[in-house]
């Protein structure tokens, strides 16, 4: 750095202050709470332990952490089925400023907000039922509302645009002509999309994975609002043991293991990003 | 007697919205030729390369290759391959894997894929780098393996999409250079697009060239360079004064015609009649220029010099005439002219050697 304008050094001072006290010290507090005591009244004391990580590996948090995973894979894999050729056409698409407004417009609305509109379309009187039933396609109205399918519903629509927005930007990166390339040498359509286009869009895919699989397991208010008593996801866990159970370690533990899990990630998207190129990066020249 | 065409258009004709990218074309492309569509950027002959590689479809007209009829026949099912523009080198894969993508989907064996890659990148000389990222490598470097990529399949006709475009003028000679040689080597059908003139002369032994989706003419580089069919030929391929006559006296393979104030004798090559306005077209190299005191050399124009640009191994002298158009002469230093600088303001004689003139009609 030759650089050393003061204001360059302000910014990076701002910056550096900010993830020091807002990001750093908040996670070493949840570290040192997770290998603390339970207290009733203070909530943690002093005194070293590994039993609140230990106790993560009951069957029961072992099955939440696996539910999790479960919920969070599955809500990845319905993004990015839907999102993959939904990028690749937008990538593509005259009307690509309607579209990509289309997708972003959700996220002005606060997402809890969206959540519970989304029960109003799913409960029994709801919106998808009264259609239904009017058209007369069912004569019972489906059990919807506080369900898992619910679940996977709010995950998705949660997500889904966070998943479509990097494998837009990879797709637009992306040059036809390699498709072209592909053809011409003789690939099938299948393979032109298995050699070519699923590869050099990987960091893209990666990237929406990411950005859906980590929110999708720590977001507590998706089942809460639209799940049965029983789906009980990680983000759950860990809020009730900090709100209602107030076991502070324990929370802390799950946490500390969830930012783990999720460090785990970005750390196999540094690699892949270091294999097949940032997707920032024009692909082509 | 002359052979089989490999590639064959039958009045094809591909419409993108209102303009036809190729408007009614008939042409043949022969086995092992070096054939070159040249013309302007637009003038669709990127869209014949497209058509015949299956990547685009004609809207009318039928398109044969190797005697088949291959219109709605996808570009994986057509023996051709493709060098594009910008190489559409595949980022993810190394040089090699590149090279080898055609035979991998055609499911070759490892072993026969390995040895033929080896070749390949050996004709173009990069077997160094075959392990290398293609991104990792220079535009020279890209082009061969973009080359290697397509020869490597063997395929009927190889074509080329202005390939170096992207190259600067040193690495570019060169690499015409090369591709002759492997051309001559492979003995594979090569058809070239480009809109370098130069490019298209040295390099092919047919041009086709082309404007606004249609043929102007079709010839060896010779043909083209030396008797135009038309204006736009001869304004398009090479450097050339245009001046305005007019038929003063037509015989069967002679005529007179009047240029500037002058009479001159020239061959009649299209039949033209007494009265006949006309065109003569006159390459720079095949002017002479002569200073007014020497020897008045027969029929000739005179002007006076307006300037001269000194290129090293010639001599361009621009000259207005009397009418008070501009004419270039570029003369060549030799043992005979070892100084042949002029004043500027000077005034000269000019002339050429009759049948070195393209007479077109005035229209």
């Amino acid at each position: 750095m030759t650089d050393r304008s003061p204001f360059k050094t302000a910014v990076v001072a701002v910056v550096a202050f900010w993830i020091l006290v807002f990001v750093l010290l908040p996670n070493l507090l949840v570290l040192a709470a997770s290998v603390l005591a339970r207290d009733e009244v203070r909530f943690i004391r002093p005194g070293f332990t590994l039993a609140h990580y230990r106790a993560l590996m009951s069957t029961e948090i072992l099955g939440i952490f696996v539910r999790s995973i479960a919920y969070a894979a599955g809500t990845t894999a319905i993004c990015l089925a839907m999102g993959y050729p939904f990028a690749f056409l937008l990538a593509r698409s005259s009307a690509r400023k309607l579209l990509l407004m289309l997708v972003v417009i959700p996220f002005w609305t606060s997402s809890l907000v969206r959540t519970y509109a989304l029960i109003i379309v799913l409960k029994a009187n709801g919106l998808i039922n009264t259609l239904l039933l009017e058209t007369g396609l069912i004569q019972q109205p489906l059990p919807l509302l506080y369900s898992n399918t619910a679940v996977f519903i709010g995950l998705v629509y949660t997500l889904l645009p966070f998943m479509i927005l990097p494998l837009y930007a990879a797709m637009e990166k992306f040059d036809p002509a390699l498709m072209e390339a592909g053809y011409d040498l003789g690939a099938s359509r299948l393979q032109v999309l298995r050699h070519i286009l699923l590869p050099v869009t990987l960091p893209g895919i990666i990237a929406g994975a990411t950005m859906v699989f980590l929110p999708a397991l720590g977001l507590f208010y998706v089942p809460d609002l639209l799940g049965g008593a029983r789906s009980m996801l990680l983000g759950n866990l860990i809020k009730n043991q900090f709100l209602a159970a107030r076991n502070w370690p324990l929370g802390a533990a799950a946490s500390m293991t969830l930012t783990l899990l999720m460090g785990l990630l970005l750390w196999a998207y540094f690699v892949s990003v270091r294999r097949y190129g940032d997707p920032r990066e024009a692909l082509t020249r | 007697m002359t052979p089989t065409p490999i590639v064959r258009f039958r009045n094809v004709t591909k419409r993108y919205g209102d303009t036809s990218a190729v408007d009614r074309m008939n042409f043949d492309v022969y086995p092992g030729e070096f054939l070159t569509l040249l013309g302007p950027s637009g003038c669709g002959k990127t869209t014949i390369l497209r058509l015949i590689a299956g990547l685009d479809e004609a809207d009318v007209g039928d398109i044969f290759i190797d005697g088949k009829r291959v219109n709605g026949l996808p570009p994986n099912r057509r023996d051709v391959n493709t060098v594009f523009q910008n190489y559409a080198l595949f980022p993810h894969m190394s040089v090699a894997e590149n090279v080898g993508f055609g035979l991998k989907m055609k499911g070759l064996p490892p072993s026969t894929i390995t040895s033929r890659v080896g070749a390949a990148l050996s004709m173009v000389k990069l077997d160094e780098l075959a392990r290398r990222r293609v991104r990792a490598l220079s535009g020279g470097q890209q082009q061969r393996v973009a080359v290697a990529r397509a020869i490597v399949n063997e395929p009927l006709v190889l074509l080329l999409d202005e390939p170096f475009s992207a190259l600067d003028y040193k690495l570019r000679k060169q690499m015409q250079l090369e591709l002759k040689r492997l051309h001559r080597r492979l003995g594979i059908t090569f058809l070239f697009v480009t809109h370098d003139q130069n490019e298209a002369i040295s390099m092919s032994d047919r041009i086709i060239v082309m404007n606004d989706g249609r043929i102007e003419q079709i010839g060896t580089p010779r043909q083209i360079y030396e008797s135009p069919d038309n204006m736009f030929v001869a304004e398009f391929v090479g450097e050339i004064n245009t001046l305005d006559g007019v038929v003063t006296a037509a015989e069967q393979t002679t005529l007179t015609a009047r240029v500037e104030d002058a009479e001159f004798p020239m061959t009649n090559r299209r039949g033209f009649q007494p009265g006949q306005r006309v065109k003569v077209l006159l390459r720079p190299e095949d002017l002479f220029v002569s200073q007014l005191q020497d020897e008045a050399p027969g029929p000739h124009l005179t002007g006076t010099v307006e300037d001269q640009i000194y290129k090293g191994t010639t001599v361009d002298v621009f000259i207005r005439l009397a009418s008070g158009t501009t004419v270039c002469a570029t003369q060549f230093f030799n043992e005979d002219a070892e100084d042949i600088s002029y004043r500027v303001n000077e005034s000269v004689h000019v002339t050429w050697i009759r049948g070195w003139e393209v007479v077109l009609p005035d229209d």
